[in-house]
Order: C-alpha cells, then structure tokens, then sequence
C-alpha cells in the first residue's frame, strides 16, 4: 500500500524576463536552498533530487542534471530527469512524490526550472526540421485554433479571454514572486493589445521567464514543519495524432482528474476544492479547463469565469499566484502550480492566500494539449 | 548527397547562448580575463579550481575566499587527439589534460599544446597560454604550454535526417500530386499523412489510401507573427480535413483574405505546376476556398 | 531501499536489429516492432504504467518523444511519464511506480538514433556549459583521459574489444564487427576499437509484479535489487580512475550478495569494463557481456535498458541463476545504475 507524502518545503525564485545575475546553477540552487530553509533541512538529509525541465534546447545543455548534480546536493545519491514537455514540472513532482509513495525514501527534492533567456523560446520550439511542412509558429500558434474550436462549440463571448488574463495578472500584483506585475490592468488595456494568433491577444499569452521552483518531499515518519498531505497524484497521455481526438476538451484531461478525484474523496470538484492552481498559458484556457476537470457543465465553463466565481474572492478561486499568464519558466512552471496549491493548504501563500483553504488542486499539461499531471493537496492527512 | 529525401538539418541557436554566470563563475572568469587563475575555498578549507558555487560533496556553499593558484601546474592524466575536430580549442594534434594547478586541490581540464604525445603525461609541468584578447571565458585561456594558438568557434549541432519509412511514401505521393493515407484494419480510421501505426490501436497499417486533395477547414488560427514559411502577414495556419480521412492535417490556407476563412469551408490543394513538383510539401501553396457551401460541422 | 520492495521482475524484452547507419525509419517507426513484440510476449495490450527515455538532441529537436507515443496504442489514455535519460531510468521509474501496489504491469521503452548527428560533439553538450562545453571537449576525448588516469594496459583493452566483437557477431541484434582490430588511435590512449560503435535501435520491456509476473513469464526475472547513484560533474574534481557511484549503487543494489552468473555491463569504452568491474567488485567466474555489450551495438538511450534486458533474458532463457545489469550516463560514469535479477 502506498505510504503518506507531504510538502514540507517550497522554495521559487522571482520570475523575470532574464535573470542574469545568476548561473543556471545559481537558478536552481536559489529554488533548493529556499524549499530546504523551508523545511527547516539541508542537502544532507535529502534522500535523492528530481529534476525536470522542458527541451534542454532552451539553454543547450543537455540532460543538464549531469552538470547540476553536485550544485543540488546529490553526489552520492540517486538523481532523475523528467522531461514530458509543459507537463513536466507537475510530471517532477510526481515521479518524486511516487519516490516517497513507494517507500523507496524518506526525504526527496524536486526541482524544476528554465533560463529561457540564454537563448529564444520561439526559436527553440520551433526547430524547423526538413520534409516536415507544419506551420505552427510556437505554442501560440498551436493552441489558437482550439480556442477558436471551444468559442464556435460553446458560443462564449469574446471578451472572457480578457476577463481572465485581467483576474491573473491582478492576483499577480499580490505575488512577490511574479514575472507580470501590471499596475492598472483593466479590460480595455487587454483588449488594446494586438492579436498575436487570433482569437489570442497578447495580454492573452503567458510570458517568456527565467526561473526555478523546488519543494521538498517527506515522508510521514520525516516530516517537519507545516506539511501539506498528498491525497492523490495521476498523470494521463493521450496520442497527438489519434483520429477524432477532442483537442478542445482531450479525454486524457478528463480521465487524470476522475483518477485523481477518486484518490482523494472528491465527487463535487467546484465544492469541495478550495483553491486550484491550473496551467492557464492562454487565458481561454480557463474556461476551457473549467469544463475538462469538471468545475462546470460543458459549454458552461466561460459562465463561471464570467461570474467571478474563480477571482480570489469568488467561490472557487483559480491562480491566486497569478499562474501561468503571470509567469511561465517554462520546465517550473507545472511544479509552481503544484507547489503553490501545497503553499494554500499550509496557509502560507502570503497576500494571495485563500482564506481557510483545505484542499487544494495542481495541474499542468503540455504538448498538444496530451500529457496531464495533477494532484490534490490536503490540511489534513489523508 | 543526392537523394532528395535526405537533407541537412541543423540546430544552431543564431549567435550562441547567452549566459549569465551568477557571482562565483563571474569571478573565477573575470580573473582569467585578467591573466589571473583563481580557485575558490570550501568551508574545510580546500581549493576549488576552477571556482564552483558549492562543495560538490556535499552541495554546500564555498566560502568568499579566491586564492589565486597556478600560474603553472601539473598534468595528472591527459589524452592525444591526434586529429582534432572543429570544436577543439586547438586545431592541431594536442592532448586533453587534468591539470594540478600549484596551490589547487582539484584539476582542470584544459588543452595542452605538446606538440607530440611522448611530450605529455602525467607529471609533466604545463604553463598557461593566454589570448591575447581576453573576455572572460574559459578559453581565455588558449591552452597550456608554450605556444600561442588559436580560438574556439561555438558548438553547432549538425545531423543528416532521412524521410524513411512512411513519410517517404507520403512525400513520393505528394510528388505525383496525390495525398497518400493509410487505413487501420482494427478501427477502419483513415489517417493521412501515410503513416506505420494506428496511434489509437498501436498496431500496423499496411492498407495505403489515395485520398481527393479536397477538404474542410475545421478550425484555424490567424497569425500576425512572421514566418519565413508563410508569404505575408496575417496568414491562416487551418486544420484541413481531407475528403474520406479521419484526421485533420495542418496547412496553410490562401487566395482569401485572412479575416473571410470560416469554421466549415470547404477547400482544394492549390498545387504548383507540374514541372516543378518535388517530393516535397513545398509542391502545395496552400488550399484555397472551392467556393462550395461551407459543411455543419 | 528502505523498506521491504514488492516483487517485480523483468517478464518480456525486445530489441531492434541494431543498425550502423540510419535506416530512414522514423522514431516511432523504430519502436513499433519492439512495442508489439513485448505485447505478444505477454498478451498484454495495456499496461498499469508507460515509461519511456530518450534525447531531444540526437533527434535534432524538442519533444522527440512526444511522436514515439503513437507507436505504443496510448488509447484510452495511459498513465505515462518519460525520462531524458537511458530507458534504464526509466524502468527505475517503472519500478517505483509499481512499488505503490494499486498497478501490476509497466512498459518501459528506449530509443535513439547516433547515426544522424554527431554523437562525440553531441555529448559535448552535456558538459559544464562554462567551463567544459566552451572547450569543444568531446565524448571521445573525455573517455581518453579517464583511460589515461586508469593506466588501463593495451593488451587488456585489445582482449576485451575483441572479445566483444567475437560475442556481437553471435548476437543477431548487434553489429558484425570485423576480427581484425584496426590499428591506430583515436584520442590516445583509445583506439577505435576501444570505443562503442555508431548505433541505431530501440529496445522495450515489461514488468511485472507478484503474482502477475508469473502468470505472464514462465521464468520471470526477478528484480531483488535496484539502485542509481550520481557523483559530482566536472572531471578535476573526480578520481576518474575509479568509480564511486557504480560501487555505492552496486552495494545498494546488493550485487555481492550472492554469485554473478552473468553481468551486462554499460561500457561504452573498453576501459570503462576494468574501472565498472572493480566498482561492482564482480566476481573472476563473472561472464561479463556476453552479448557483446555496448561495444557491438551501442543504439544510445536504449543501449543501457538493453543491458537490463540481455540480464533479465539469461534468466528467462534458464542459462543463468543470478545476473547484473548495469547502465550508465553523464561524462566518465559520471551516474550509473545497477539491477540484480535472479530465478
């Protein structure tokens, strides 16, 4: 039987457009070091360090946990590398809590992080290889035409993009860690913003950041601190290229969130949840997700959106911390999510904490909308 | 390299990676700037050279102590590279070396210009060779021993990839103007571009389709960013389903203004002439509205 | 392992037919065969857990791993992760994943192709990016020092490539390696022959836990221990003479508890066989890669999970009691892991 696991550190870096007072080391360590004072432990009583990031095209090092393996502590220790595209950082906490879970070790680090500056994230995303003909100009580009697809489906107005990129960059400004802090973010300035892929605008698109997130994993018999309980961890994959697949609401989205419902107790995700952290890149994807997790009826996700129901003083609030639109390295930023969804439940996220938050959902996914991570987190031990 | 299914392709980030070295790797490399070689000291007292942010024991931070070290020191492995690569810091025959810097704890790894591989091994005493235009960089340092040399050029990732296999068929079909596709025997889906697998049912496709250069547009996006594959700005970048396909493939749609491309329309493959077809998809301009009543989708 | 491990074993592992040059197959076009292979071994269509390693950057570009998923019949969706690291690592993840006890079953997959790149400047990029990258420091170079501060005798090392090609050309999955070694050096002290030839491949494998695996495999290879260590990166700040993560993980994995039949080890240089024997600290009797080992088909990213499965397929075929299968990673063994399987 699987054992408990808890967060008992988080530790982020501020995200900026480039952090260049650092070493890609010094990135990662800033993360460690901060989630281990956090719990209150050094290098010396971790067990083993998880690692993820996203294309290491990004910085061109490759499987670069060979060269930051002594930089987080783990000479002499186990050490992986995940990469399952924007998933991986809640990919990384995962396959670390699964190291506690299995009862393999007591005390594991995970960290993730990108330094998108030492290069260009449109440049290394899109890596035009011969004989292939596809004209997709970043992530952007991809994902525009599902939005398009969700709009003509649920018939949503227009400006709930902009409702929901105002409501994040506003929790932003609450977040001292947050790349997008924009003084004055009303609807109109969103909406004074060039289309970049229509229907997305560019106060619709998550930025490009430098940055680092890591936490610390224990188990029951070692945790210290304030933990914050697992009570459910699943990931799903669905192939890109399947015939009839839904890339408005991917089947893989919806069969993680029953698994990991079903884990953790939760039958009505929009009561009995108290905070989500959600990988929202372009806002559409709000309402989107709102329907693929189960928070709202199909075709009804944009309504809750429009209600205010997911601001910080709604019912259900979704990224308090700003979330992907406010910042996005793009390897941490799943694990953000996770970590930020733990940080509710200890009562620790600060400005942007949801008043008595006891259960709390991290998500991520990544690729063509295929890969899915998510877990919940819980006050109470499970 | 005649085949016109085989091509080069490289990975080069256009004027290299930009990277900031944070305060201890910027020391060690603003003293090589200087013509100075520096180490670092750990908590127990022992000399990191070169300097790095921690004591790879045990991960903890070095002290703010920089001892400088060398200028010589001492060759404790080293191997021949008898024929250099264009990466290399030197571009003659030279030995790679661990180096013992004179009141360092650790090596460093550096190239020795020897001139002949009797003339390196371990014990030898190597001195530094330094650029004359320094930048901070570890290559500040040419190499050890007595001569002056060369620079490096960044590291740039060259490979030769082949359209084998499925996308060889689809790419010879395109050739001859016909969209090749594949039928799974299991779930009976048509998949187009021609490919081995079904990817719901995992199993083989053997039946290949030729399917009409006629289809739907289900969805799109209009893009406002350049690209050096599409003509101008805005451009539709649409999912086309194909007539008698199961899935959609992505393709550039034109000979409409952008903003008239509806959800539903039904277009045609705008082919270039005959004779200048290659096994390429270059050989589509992009599909072009029929002018045919737009499908309920 | 800190606690009592549930009862995984190795049930089902298949191999490309290793190839020197590129054959013109896509990623996902290389596994397919392997993928269904492991299928029919065990009947299996759908497994508790996928998990698959490979490289961006022998591919060329970001997310090559994310085509191999239509190769593996992901549908209904899976529960699947994947590593940039060797397909060993991802069985590791597997195994753990199937330590929670709610799954029985686990895929594991590795690919690559070396042959459309450069693979000796390739790995340069895996180096410390501000003081080693910048060097041009390559694969070949940096295995040449390790041979270097060794001192690993000519002879040895000639014995042991040719012992290696003789093993490989009894192998139909690996390379047919000329007798004859070619004279010369490469970077002294290696010579070619010393060094893991260009290879294409993939390889899969199934696990299976308990009860299942026995329903599943007649002669189940059972995983009685698992361990990977990491040491620190840069080369001057390591005894690269010996290897101290390949000993920590072997003593971890408890290889000296008992006999070793057989011990497929990741010596992708021929040196690297004495330093890896030593580590693990095997046996005379040890028959050691009696495949022929990376250096008669090295397909990177599966060429460790191959190591995992030709151990696991001495038990399966009953010519072994007890084996080791070894991968490793990073620059000079820098991260090596190691299995023991027995009956």
């Amino acid at each position: 039987m699987a054992e408990r696991c808890a967060v008992i550190g988080v530790g982020q870096t501020r995200y900026t457009t480039k952090r260049r007072d650092v070493s890609i080391a010094g990135l990662v360590r800033e993360a460690a070091l901060r989630a281990l004072e956090d719990a209150g432990l050094t290098f010396k009583d971790l067990d083993a360090v998880v690692i993820g990031k996203a294309p290491d095209l990004f910085e061109g090092v490759m499987m670069p946990e060979a060269y930051l393996a002594d930089a987080l502590g783990a000479a002499g220790k186990p050490m992986l590398r995940v990469h399952t595209a924007g998933s991986v950082g809640g990919s990384t906490a995962l396959v670390g809590a699964g190291l506690i879970q299995s009862g393999v070790h007591e005390r594991v680090l995970v960290v993730g992080f990108e330094k998108q500056s030492e290069s260009n994230a449109t440049w290394a995303l899109s890596t035009h290889l011969p004989f292939s003909s596809s004209l997709v100009v970043g992530a952007g580009g991809y994902f525009a035409p599902h939005i398009r697809e969700y709009m003509r489906r649920s018939g949503a107005p227009g400006h709930v993009g902009a409702l929901v990129a105002v409501k994040d960059r506003l929790n932003a400004l609450k977040n001292p860690y947050a790349h997008l802090r924009i003084p004055g973010i009303d609807r109109a300035m969103v909406e004074s913003t060039p289309m970049l892929w229509e229907p997305i605008r560019y106060l619709e698109s998550c930025p490009s950041s430098d940055g680092a997130c890591a936490i610390v994993l224990s188990s029951e018999q070692a945790a210290t601190g304030t933990p914050a309980w697992v009570h459910g961890t699943a990931m799903r994959s669905e192939p890109l290229s399947r015939a009839g697949r839904d890339t408005v609401s991917p089947q893989a989205g919806k069969d993680c969130a029953a698994d990991v419902y079903r884990q953790a107790g939760v039958t009505d995700p929009r009561r009995q949840i108290d905070v989500a952290e959600v990988y929202v890149p372009f806002s559409w994807y709000e309402p989107m997700w709102l329907e693929n997790l189960g928070f709202a009826a199909e075709g009804e996700g944009w309504k809750v959106t429009e209600s205010g129901a997911t601001a910080l003083d709604g019912d259900i609030p979704w990224n308090p911390s700003g979330g992907v639109l406010s910042s996005n390295p793009i390897g941490a930023s799943g694990l953000i999510r996770f970590a930020e969804a733990a940080l509710q439940v200890r009562g620790m996220a600060g400005e942007h904490q949801v008043d008595g938050a006891r259960l709390a959902l991290g998500h991520a996914y990544g690729g063509g909308a295929q890969f899915f991570a998510m877990w919940i987190v819980g006050r109470e031990k499970p | 390299m005649s085949d016109p299914l085989t091509a080069e392709h490289v990975l080069e980030f256009p004027g290299g990676y930009t990277r900031s070295t944070g305060p201890v790797i910027g020391r060690f490399l603003t003293e090589l700037r200087a013509g100075r070689i520096v180490g670092v000291r750990t908590a127990d007292g022992r000399v990191l050279v070169p300097a790095l942010e921690y004591d790879p024991a045990t991960g903890d931070a070095v002290t703010g102590e920089y001892v400088e070290v060398g200028p010589a020191g001492t060759v404790t492995a080293s191997a021949w590279v008898a024929e250099p690569r264009p990466g290399h810091p030197l571009d003659r025959p030279f030995a790679w070396a661990m180096i013992k810097l004179d009141g360092a704890d650790t090596a460093l790894v550096h190239a020795v210009d020897a001139g002949n591989p009797k003339a390196v091994a371990p014990g030898t005493r190597v001195w530094p060779v330094w650029r004359g235009e320094r930048s901070g960089h570890i290559t500040d340092l040419a190499c050890f021993a007595p001569e002056v040399t060369r620079i490096v050029s960044p590291v740039r990732v060259p490979y030769t990839l082949q359209a084998g296999g499925a996308l060889r068929v689809f790419l010879e079909g395109i050739r001859r103007g016909v969209f090749v596709g594949g039928r799974c025997a299991s779930c009976g889906k048509v998949y187009v571009p021609y490919r081995l697998s079904c990817p719901e049912c995992g199993i083989a496709i053997g039946e290949q389709v030729e399917l009409p250069d006629t289809g739907t547009v289900t969805t799109f996006a209009i893009n406002n960013l350049p690209d050096p594959r599409a003509p101008e700005v805005p451009f539709v970048s649409a999912y086309v389903l194909l007539d008698r396909s199961d899935v959609p493939v992505i393709a550039l749609v034109g000979g409409i203004p952008a903003h008239e491309v509806r959800q539903g329309m039904r277009v045609k493959a705008a082919w270039v002439p005959e004779s200048e077809r290659t096994a390429s998809m270059a050989n589509i301009r992009w599909f072009a509205p029929t002018g045919e009543p737009d499908v309920e989708l | 392992m800190s606690r009592v491990a549930r009862e995984v074993a190795i049930v089902a592992f298949a191999q490309t037919r290793h190839t020197a040059h590129d054959t013109g197959l896509s990623e996902p076009e290389l596994i397919l065969p392997v993928i269904e292979e492991v299928k029919a071994l065990t009947g299996q269509k759908r497994f508790g857990f996928t998990c698959s390693g490979s490289c961006d950057y022998l591919a060329g570009a970001p997310f090559s791993f994310v085509s191999a998923l239509d190769a593996v019949g992901a549908w209904p969706p899976i529960s699947e992760s994947h590593v940039e690291m060797d397909g060993a690592w991802a069985l590791y993840e597997a195994w753990v994943r199937l330590q929670h006890g709610d799954v029985d079953t686990a895929l594991v997959y590795g690919f690559g192709k070396s042959s459309q790149g450069d693979l000796r400047a390739i790995m340069t990029l895996q180096l410390d990016p501000y003081y080693l990258a910048p060097l041009g420091l390559d694969q070949l170079s940096y295995a040449a020092l390790q041979a270097s501060a060794l001192g690993a005798g000519r002879a040895e090392l000639d014995a042991i490539a040719r012992r290696s090609r003789a093993d490989g050309r009894r192998n139909p999955y690996a390379l047919d390696l000329p007798e004859e070694l070619p004279d010369g050096y490469a970077v002294e002290p290696l010579k070619a022959s010393d060094v893991a030839p260009i290879t294409d491949g993939a390889a899969a494998v199934v696990l299976a836990a308990g009860d299942r695996a026995r329903e599943l495999c007649a002669t189940p290879a059972w995983i009685t221990g698992i361990a990977h260590r990491i040491e620190p990166h840069y080369l001057g700040l390591r005894d690269l003479s010996r290897s101290p993560s390949a000993a920590d993980a072997g003593r971890a994995a408890g290889v000296g508890k008992g006999p070793v039949d057989v011990a497929e080890l990741h010596a992708q240089f021929a040196h690297e066989e004495p330093i890896l024997r030593r580590a693990l600290d095997l046996p005379d009797d040890t028959v050691i890669n009696p495949s022929g080992g990376p250096l008669a088909a090295n397909p990177v990213m599966a060429a460790g999970l191959i190591r995992l499965g030709e151990a696991a397929r001495r038990i399966h075929d009953g010519s072994a009691r007890r084996t080791v299968g070894h991968a490793a990673s990073g620059p000079c063994l820098q991260h090596n892991l190691v299995t023991v399987l027995e009956a």
